[in-house]
């Protein structure tokens, strides 16, 4: 049974069709790619799957049970994480805080809960060793590197045990050493069950961590192939539509 | 290149995680309220030297109750505005809860009653304008603006624009914790002190503190992370308006009596403390401290001015320049800092 099954999904914008028809699965460990040309439907294929907006019509499926997401912490509950191309990261707030935002840790005095900010901290180092980053938790985001942006949103996603990752252009705006970190995270979320989404425009990253490669082209899908049965030059033959569909 | 010198990968690790870009002082030395604090104390040495009354424990207790009830008032305030609202509503609350609260005390109904009417009626203005503001998405500048003509308004036809001046069988108890002091501390500094801990408490400590300061730096953001954004702004103006609803009790105490002008003007004054204290408006940034030295910074240059026999005419001119310096140290300090 596949973890994630979308069936039909359609999304109408007035009269501007962003999607139609899109048929996609996706089985535990996973890592399928999401390619297309601007404007093709994937940031709106991704802002369905977690919950930003309702599809017009279609449907979700997640273990085989139709799912609705009204609202993004609906996807969450479902398992499904997301890391947002502008990363959602408030800048007044330290890089700790940003990792737990809307799931602090708190300790409790008689009635009184209050912030935990030392168990925070240490959590959140912890998650930023592992994605071999130099983030500091104490940081404020506001003084950070794009690389270490980056690191705080995915280690957003490793609070919670997710079993969908989705990852819009995570490899866009960094250092090519933290592009190699941000690849092997996602090598070990596979290796851990985990299914990841990945939208990038970088070919090389497709082909280096996924295993298959769905394309989309003016809001259908027009292509789904294991990675190992295509090539870089077919998938851009088919998101440019020199190739018309494989 | 030695071996000595490197350090195995965890040593490194761990430097980096404990790292700070600075200490608690350093931390202290670059907020806006630390830099008032000493603004206050440059003056105090000043007047000292100038005036043989400064010093005098009767003008410390005069000060310090003064800028008490304006304390108070900005610790709401400065909630509203890190969530990059504004309540330009407070003064006109103060009218209609200190009428309220009279009324309601007139009519025999005792301190209890009382005090519950008058912060019941502050919650429930601040509850309109927090749901038009959260919910209906209305401009917080308009919102308010609209509320404080129409408090107001309210306040003129509860009274039927009368002063009043009999509140009932607790008018002792009433007078006595408005006007009167515990060791020598009026009582208005003593709610304005532990008040301004609770805030500290809340802004470090607290969750929803914390969300409040999200949706300053990102509102949507922090909806994409959960928080219930409605809900937290709401609370934020019911908050703010019941700072001013305490203030309007404490103070409606003091002067043993209550006219509907109540409170008037005051929203200027307790906008100018809440900025003064390191409030930015465009959200984000709070400290409890701020309130409180904001409103004392404002009161002493009232007083200062005064002592110094300078014409009172001159007050509302040094309290807008020093709302318009302590905004310029902000962007002058932000700018060396980026």
């Amino acid at each position: 049974m596949s973890l994630l099954q979308l069936e039909g999904v359609t999304k109408s914008f007035g009269a501007i069709h962003a999607l139609q028809g899109i048929d996609l699965t996706i089985s535990e460990g996973e890592a399928v790619g999401l390619m297309g040309d601007n404007g093709a439907g994937k940031s709106t294929l991704m802002r369905i799957i977690a919950g930003n907006f309702l599809p017009t019509a279609g449907k979700i499926r997640i273990n085989g049970s139709e799912v609705h997401f009204n609202k993004p912490v609906d996807a969450r509950n479902n398992g499904i994480e997301i890391v947002y191309q502008d990363l959602a990261l408030c800048n007044n707030l330290t890089a700790a805080a940003n990792v737990f935002l809307g799931r602090e840790i708190r300790k409790k005095f008689g009635p009184i809960s209050y912030l935990d900010h030392k168990a925070m901290f240490e959590k959140a180092a912890e998650l930023f060793r592992e994605l071999k980053s130099e983030t500091r938790p104490r940081d404020l985001v506001k003084q950070m590197s794009g690389g270490q942006r980056q690191a705080v949103a995915i280690a957003r996603t490793r609070l919670s045990d997710p079993k969908l990752v989705l990852m819009d252009e995570p490899t866009a705006a960094i250092s090519v050493r933290q592009v190699a970190e941000v690849l092997n995270l996602i090598h070990r979320l596979k290796d851990s069950g985990h299914a990841v989404i990945l939208v990038s425009h970088r070919m090389p990253d497709v082909f280096e961590v996924c295993d298959r490669v769905s394309v989309l082209r003016r809001g259908t899908k027009v292509a789904d192939k294991q990675i190992s049965e295509t090539s870089p030059e077919e998938v851009t033959g088919l998101i440019t539509g020199a190739i018309e569909n494989a | 290149m030695t071996d000595t010198t490197q350090k195995s990968h965890a040593e490194i690790d761990e430097s980096i995680t404990s790292r700070q870009e600075m200490s608690g002082l350093q931390a202290a030395l670059k907020t806006q309220p630390f830099w008032v604090f000493i603004a206050l104390i440059a003056i105090g040495v000043v007047m000292s030297f100038i005036s043989d009354v400064f010093l005098t424990e009767r003008n410390f207790f005069n000060i310090t109750r003064n800028f008490a009830f304006f304390g108070i008032m900005a610790l709401g305030m400065s909630a509203v505005i890190c969530t990059a609202g504004i309540d330009l509503s407070v003064g006109s609350l103060m009218g209609l809860a200190g009428i309220v609260t009279g009324l309601v005390m007139q009519a025999g109904y005792g301190i209890g009653f009382g005090f519950i009417a008058c912060m019941g009626a502050a919650a429930i203005v601040g509850l309109i304008n927090g749901i038009l503001i959260a919910y209906v998405r209305m401009a917080p500048f308009v919102v308010t603006l609209g509320m404080l003509a129409m408090a107001r308004s309210i306040a003129m036809v509860i009274s039927n624009n009368k002063m009043i001046y009999d509140f009932g069988p607790d008018q002792e108890l009433f007078e006595w914790i408005g006007g009167e002091s515990v060791f020598g501390v009026p009582n208005p500094v003593w709610v304005l002190m532990i008040l301004t801990v609770v805030f500290w408490w809340v802004w470090r400590y607290s969750t929803w503190g914390r969300w409040v300061i999200a949706i300053g730096g990102n509102a949507d953001a922090a909806k994409l992370a959960g928080i219930p954004v409605e809900r937290v702004i709401v609370s934020v103006y019911v908050l703010c308006s019941c700072c001013a609803g305490l203030a309007a009790f404490l103070l409606v105490g003091w002067f043993g009596s209550v006219t509907n002008a109540l409170g008037l003007t005051y929203e200027l004054n307790v906008i100018a403390a809440t900025v003064i204290g390191g409030a930015n408006l465009m959200g984000g940034v709070v400290y409890a401290f701020g309130a409180p030295i904001g409103a004392a910074l404002m009161e002493l240059i009232r007083n200062s001015l005064l002592l110094a026999g300078i014409d009172a005419l001159w007050q509302q001119f040094f309290v807008g320049l020093f709302l318009i310096l302590a905004v310029l140290l902000e962007q002058i300090r932000n700018r060396g800092r980026s």
